[in-house]
């Protein structure tokens, strides 16, 4: 399993390691018969290796069933992790009893996708978002009723609804409810788990720039899941990339947008429809075919090769390691793409290296050149 | 019953009327969403829809005179948020409503076959045959106890007198035109034993066994990945020129209709308040609610912005549509129609050729702010 290390973005100016998770794995048990033998297992997640700055916003992103929820869920320690090790502020926190993780919750929250499954129909808001004083026995200044109205308020709430039910609310009221609770204990780590995917387009836009201003006025470290690569890029600084349970890359965001290495996440990029009727004539997607494989299953070593256009003898029989393939740049890929960099199968990837003179670069909007295959022109033919 | 007797023939007065009134002016200013006559290739025309639910609460205005049509091998994208009238339009064009809890007056052709107040048995009989639905959840759209191949042979023997053995081979075919692999197999299925997409696959060939006219996919993606809503995408636009089939593609993904439609239509509180070809939509929209879906959303073909710029509110409750112009307590330019947006509905007006619009501004007024205050900031 490889221990790739990634190194605190440049970006942050802390850059110190909130969260640091080593070969993290969950495996679910498929049992059988009488006696519950175990027969196989859902891989669902498979030595994921990766760090989380405090400050930042990690997103965790790939197609349903590549184990970003398991993984959050395992961070938030809602799950027990099979294999690996969960670091938080430098504690190993994997194995913790619930009883030993409860001053703990205090600084990982966490936000649910579906904000009418995740909210308590008989409870009324105040007793929602004050759950987590009671429960913590927090005692506050001016009683926990006032603190709550603070929450609400600073959720963009209006304070006068403690005593409402949660049906009363639309939906995107109801998240920011939910966003309120999480922040009640003023955790360090919130990880969101598709916070806005249930949302309407306006409405996603506004918990969006909520999530994004209480990160500014709090100083809040997140983790997103979510499978939206336009909101992915929106909110993250970065991105790291699942398929089938394995972390296949993971780059700061502008260099995974505008030189995505895995083939897998150049298909994701091009598949995403673009709001703009002049770009439909030009633009050729990757088309991949089928489905993702099950994971109770995997395909053997690199586990793309099925659907990956580049895969050749090699990505059969051998699991392509995370490397280091331009500055904090990790991809696991025998055949990497916008690089010069060799295949890295062999021992001694280059680590830092200079960044490729060909690489593609932003077009004149900005917008990355991999969208539009024609320009890159890299001669792969895409699979159809 | 005698109830919806009544119901009926009203309606079908009230049909009359408006026809006539469709006839002497063709754009009509009267701000029912009056499109005139249908166009001359248009096989859906809808005219005037209004469907509303009445409830203990008041009458739920779900629909609220709408107008469309779409031609044979065109595809009419409908874009609204969550309780705009998308999927309720829908349901009324294939007479899926309960009889007795809507009330649905306008007319709904087609090819010149009116659906409203027509026969339930005659709508049946359309059904299936010349028109047909895909819906978004696949799993829960299908029978979960029947095989999908038993599905298929089901919805084709209804309407084509033909032994179960030929069904079963139309089946087939049909999976495997879809691209579902090794399909003589997989007909005997049970959806559970299929993956979302191929689900999707199998919904579309079922609705296409019958070779229907029109084609209605309400969110046929959303449920899917990414990587498979390309694929899914792709099917559709091959299906549609191999039937040339009409197609109503309802979606709250502005993406996903720029892949799809020739035109589209914006929707907002049960009214269309956007109609035009794709093109026009994308490239000079008139509505400040799609400048504002357009804004808010992150877009992966432009520069990062720093903030979205969302649409602020809520939309609003459909039994308490606000006054005048829905869209004006969200609309931050509202205050410049010197009241009007706040007490009149503005008329549903053809601002460009083959562009129509409900907004009070000028057109001048909006080409500025589009220029100005929108598009730079997508």
């Amino acid at each position: 399993m490889t221990t790739t290390h990634v190194k605190p973005t440049a970006s942050k100016q802390a850059g110190e390691s909130l969260l640091q998770v080593t070969d993290l794995t969950k495996h679910f048990p498929i049992t059988r018969g009488l006696l519950q033998r175990q027969v196989g297992a859902v891989q669902a997640v498979d030595g994921l290796t990766f760090n989380v700055v405090r400050g930042e916003t990690l997103s965790l992103v790939g197609e349903s069933g590549c184990g970003k929820t398991t993984t959050g869920r395992m961070l938030t320690r809602l799950l027990e992790p099979t294999n690996g090790t969960i670091l938080l502020e430098g504690e190993d926190i994997t194995h913790w009893s619930a009883r030993k993780m409860r001053p703990l919750r205090r600084d990982v929250q966490m936000i649910f996708q579906d904000p009418y499954g995740s909210l308590n129909p008989r409870h009324t808001v105040g007793t929602i978002v004050g759950a987590p004083y009671r429960l913590q026995g927090i005692k506050t200044e001016h009683g926990i009723k006032r603190e709550v109205q603070d929450l609400l308020e600073l959720v963009g709430l209006n304070p006068e609804h403690y005593n409402r039910y949660p049906h009363e609310f639309s939906g995107g009221q109801r998240q920011r409810i939910g966003i309120a609770r999480s922040l009640a204990l003023k955790p360090k780590l919130i990880v969101a788990d598709e916070p806005v995917s249930a949302l309407d387009v306006s409405i996603q836009a506004q918990v969006i720039n909520l999530l994004e201003d209480l990160q500014d006025e709090l100083g809040l470290t997140y983790v997103v899941i979510a499978h939206d690569l336009s909101v992915v890029r929106h909110m993250s600084d970065r991105v790291a990339v699942m398929y089938l349970g394995k972390l296949v890359e993971i780059a700061e965001r502008d260099e995974l947008y505008t030189r995505p290495m895995h083939p897998y996440t150049t298909a994701l990029l091009s598949a995403v429809p673009i709001p703009d009727t002049q770009r439909r004539t030009k633009r050729e997607r990757i088309r991949l075919e089928g489905d993702v494989p099950s994971p109770v299953n995997p395909p053997p070593a690199c586990r793309f090769h099925t659907r990956c256009w580049k895969a050749q003898e090699i990505c059969k029989t051998q699991e392509p390691p995370l490397v280091e393939l331009a500055p904090l740049h990790h991809v696991a890929c025998h055949f990497p793409e916008n690089t010069d960099v060799p295949a890295p199968a062999q021992a001694g990837a280059p680590l830092g290296d200079v960044v490729p003179d060909d690489a593609p670069v932003a077009d004149a909007t900005g917008a990355p050149v991999t969208l539009d295959r024609d320009a890159s022109g890299d001669g792969e033919g895409p699979h159809a | 019953m005698s109830q919806s007797t009544n119901e009926t023939t009203s309606r079908a007065d009230d049909r009359t009327r408006r026809r006539d009134k469709g006839a002497t002016a063709v754009n009509t200013l009267d701000g029912i969403g009056g499109m005139g006559a249908p166009a001359a290739d248009a096989f859906l025309s809808v005219r005037d829809l209004r469907v509303h639910f009445p409830t203990d609460d008041g009458v739920v205005k779900s629909v609220d005179g709408l107008s469309f049509d779409v031609a044979r091998g065109k595809t009419l994208g409908i874009v609204g948020e969550s309780g705009s009238g998308k999927s309720v339009t829908s349901m009324s064009i294939m007479g899926l409503h309960k009889p007795g809890t809507v009330r649905m007056t306008g007319s709904i052709k087609l090819d010149e076959t009116e659906l409203i107040g027509a026969k339930p048995e005659r709508v049946r009989e359309l059904r299936g045959k010349r028109m047909a639905m895909i819906f978004q959840d696949p799993l829960s759209a299908m029978h979960p106890f029947y095989t999908v191949g038993h599905q298929i042979i089901e919805a084709y023997r209804i309407h084509n007198k033909v032994s179960t053995s030929v069904a079963k081979k139309h089946a087939i075919d049909m999976l495997g035109r879809v691209g579902i692999p090794q399909p003589s197999s997989r007909v005997d299925d049970y959806p559970h034993q299929f993956s979302g997409g191929m689900r999707q696959r199998a919904m579309i060939a079922m609705a296409l066994s019958c070779d229907p006219d029109l084609l209605i996919a309400d969110e046929p993606t959303t449920a899917l990945d990414v990587t498979v809503q390309a694929q899914i995408l792709d099917l559709i636009r091959d299906l549609q020129s191999e039937f040339n089939s009409a197609v109503i593609l309802i979606t709250h993904d502005l993406g996903v209709v720029a892949e799809l439609s020739d035109d589209i239509m914006v929707m907002y509180a049960g009214r269309s308040v956007e109609y035009a070809t794709a093109d026009e939509v994308f490239t000079r929209p008139q509505h400040p609610y799609t400048w504002g879906l357009l804004s808010s959303m992150p877009r992966l073909d432009r520069v990062r912005t720093e903030r979205l710029r969302p649409i602020k509110g809520a939309p609003p409750s459909l039994i308490n549509v606000p006054s005048g112009c829905p869209f004006h307590p969200r609309c931050a330019y509202a205050d410049r129609t010197g009241g009007l947006s706040q007490s009149e509905r503005p008329p549903f007006a053809e601002t460009y050729p083959r562009h129509y619009s409900a907004c009070h501004l000028t057109r001048e007024e909006r080409t500025t702010i589009w220029e100005n205050d929108i598009r730079p900031t997508l």
